[in-house]
């Protein structure tokens, strides 16, 4: 979604975190996690709301400004809002996600739930980006004043965005506080954000099935890389990180339209669907 | 149609637009001329609400438009090309189209994931009519193809084609000819002209070439220094003693 309309939002760690907090303190004090879930992703979709107020009017980077600013803020809410929050100390203890009575409580049962939420979310963003509100989003993405021109409301969809986007990072964070069952500030860092940003780039700018293939090689190389006997003298979270660098320099000189580019949107005559397919042509 | 009342804009110290003032009437071919600089860019973006009026008063059908913003504007009719133009690139020409009609329902998030039975019946009507008007203009075959892939002068043509997608009452064509060679800018010219005949558009041009306006226009307003120094038929203009010292200056 962000790729498909070229809004950059840098704060999925604040969101996530908001999600997250929300819905495990409320899980705490013991409402059902479905609907705690759903209570994280609308205060990240409210909070969203309220950034964008000010500034999606505005032309450029604010919003990458505004929003990293925003990450930096709820990290250090998280930290000092000692009450509610514990600050450093985290919240322990945070319950398993349930639904009617089955708890999610393995790995391998979590595995279900993470890809059922993961499915859902991927056909949402698929048929939301192939909707002629997507079609729109590509248009802003493109040229926003030719869009304002035909007499869109450039304004109103990219607020749009940013909620669905902010509430979806919200309902990540829930699942991700159910899995662990401990948070603290530290899970909520600019890192995580950067890495988002990261697999969207490498996927595909306006592709849903490149991110999600890149997220999975990512997990993967990053989890087989605890694997891998180091000499002592290598230090592996650096050289994880130096990996991923070294991957990012090399896709944007070689694939710098992602691995798996934007389809192609076609319309066949006489048929009412349109049909997607992929295309290597390239820009002149 | 539109009526343009004692328009002005001021950039800081420099009077871009002094006082300005004509009207366009229904089906009209009207173009805005002047030299470089003398305002008519400008006159633009203040009709379409990419500027706001330091003074003066705009009317579309009797209804004051001053001040909207330019989406609110592309609602009531009004719908302008650019300069240069600013076509979707990557973005293929059909979608190019499909994007412009106003009001429909799947741009809405919620209606737009279920795909409701009207979403379903305003896109079908929308590819038919895209077509339909690709036909006409002959770009039928590159339908599929992105929009940056295409010449100048055919984006010029999906761009005018894109406006009309948005069934507007007054098009506004800004230098329409710039940059084409001049085989098409006759193939363009006739487009325009067709538009007129057979449907009743109404249109502000703004052009530097003189021997398109001439050709195209119907009724000419004259700019200089963002003051309107001349109006009236092509013939006119051309005898009229302060235009040949402004602008055709010979």
């Amino acid at each position: 979604m962000v790729g498909a309309t070229g809004l950059f939002n840098l704060g999925h760690a604040a969101f996530y975190g908001i999600g997250a907090y929300t819905s495990a303190l409320l899980a705490k004090s013991g409402l059902p996690w479905p609907l705690a879930m759903l209570a994280g992703v609308l205060l990240a979709g409210f909070i969203a709301f309220l950034i964008g107020i000010p500034t999606l009017r505005l032309v450029g980077d604010y919003l990458a400004v505004v929003t990293m600013g925003l990450g930096e803020i709820a990290r250090a809410v998280f930290k000092n809002w000692l009450p509610v929050t514990r600050g450093p100390m985290g919240i322990p203890g945070i319950p398993h996600a349930s639904l009617l009575g089955f708890k999610f409580n393995t790995a391998g049962r979590f595995l279900v739930l993470a890809v059922g939420c993961l499915l859902l979310a991927y056909l949402l963003a698929q048929r939301l980006l192939h909707s002629p509100f997507g079609r729109v989003l590509k248009g802003i993405r493109e040229d926003e004043v030719a869009v304002q021109a035909l007499g869109k409301n450039v304004y109103r969809f990219k607020m749009w965005v940013l909620i669905i986007g902010s509430a979806l990072a919200g309902m990540a964070g829930s699942l991700f506080a159910h899995y662990v069952t401990f948070i603290d500030p530290g899970s909520f860092v600019m890192w995580l954000t950067f890495f988002i940003l990261l697999i969207i780039v490498l996927g595909g700018l306006g592709s849903n099935l490149g991110a999600v293939v890149v997220t999975v090689g990512f997990v993967a190389l990053r989890e087989g890389l605890r694997f891998v006997k180091l000499p002592g003298w290598l230090n592996p979270a650096a050289l994880q990180q130096l990996i991923f660098g070294v991957l990012l320099i090399i896709a944007t000189i070689f694939v710098p339209r992602g691995l798996i580019p934007e389809r192609k949107v076609t319309y066949k005559r006489g048929n009412s669907r349109a049909k997607s397919r992929p295309t290597d042509q390239r820009l002149r | 149609m539109l009526k343009v009342d004692q328009l002005t804009k001021d950039f800081d110290n420099l009077r871009a637009v002094d006082h300005c003032s004509f009207e366009v009437s229904q089906g009209l071919i009207f173009g805005l001329i002047g030299p470089n600089g003398s305002g008519k860019t400008t006159v633009f973006n203040l009709v379409t609400g990419f500027l706001e009026p330091t003074a003066g008063r705009i009317y579309f059908q009797d209804q004051e438009i001053t001040g909207l913003r330019p989406h609110q504007i592309g609602q009531l009719g009004i719908v302008r090309t650019f300069q240069l133009v600013r076509a979707f690139n990557r973005m293929t020409v059909m979608e190019n189209l499909l994007l412009a009609p106003k009001n429909q329902a799947g741009e809405n998030c919620l209606l737009g994931v279920l795909r409701t039975a009207k979403v379903r019946r305003q896109e079908q009507e929308a590819i038919e009519r895209a077509r339909d008007l690709l036909a006409v203009v002959g770009l039928e075959k590159v339908a599929d193809e992105y929009c940056g892939n295409l010449s100048y002068a055919e984006q010029k043509m999906v761009e005018i084609t894109r406006a009309l997608m948005t069934d507007p009452q007054l098009i506004l064509l800004d230098e329409p000819a710039s940059g084409i060679n001049p085989t098409l800018v006759n193939q363009i010219l006739d487009y325009i002209r067709r538009l007129r005949a057979e449907q009743g558009k109404t249109f502000l041009v703004v052009e530097h070439d003189m021997r398109v306006i001439m050709n195209l226009c119907d009724r000419i307003a004259v700019l200089n220094h963002g003051q309107k120094i001349a109006e009236g038929t092509p013939a006119e203009i051309c005898a009229d003693s302060q235009v040949i010292d402004a602008y055709l200056g010979v």
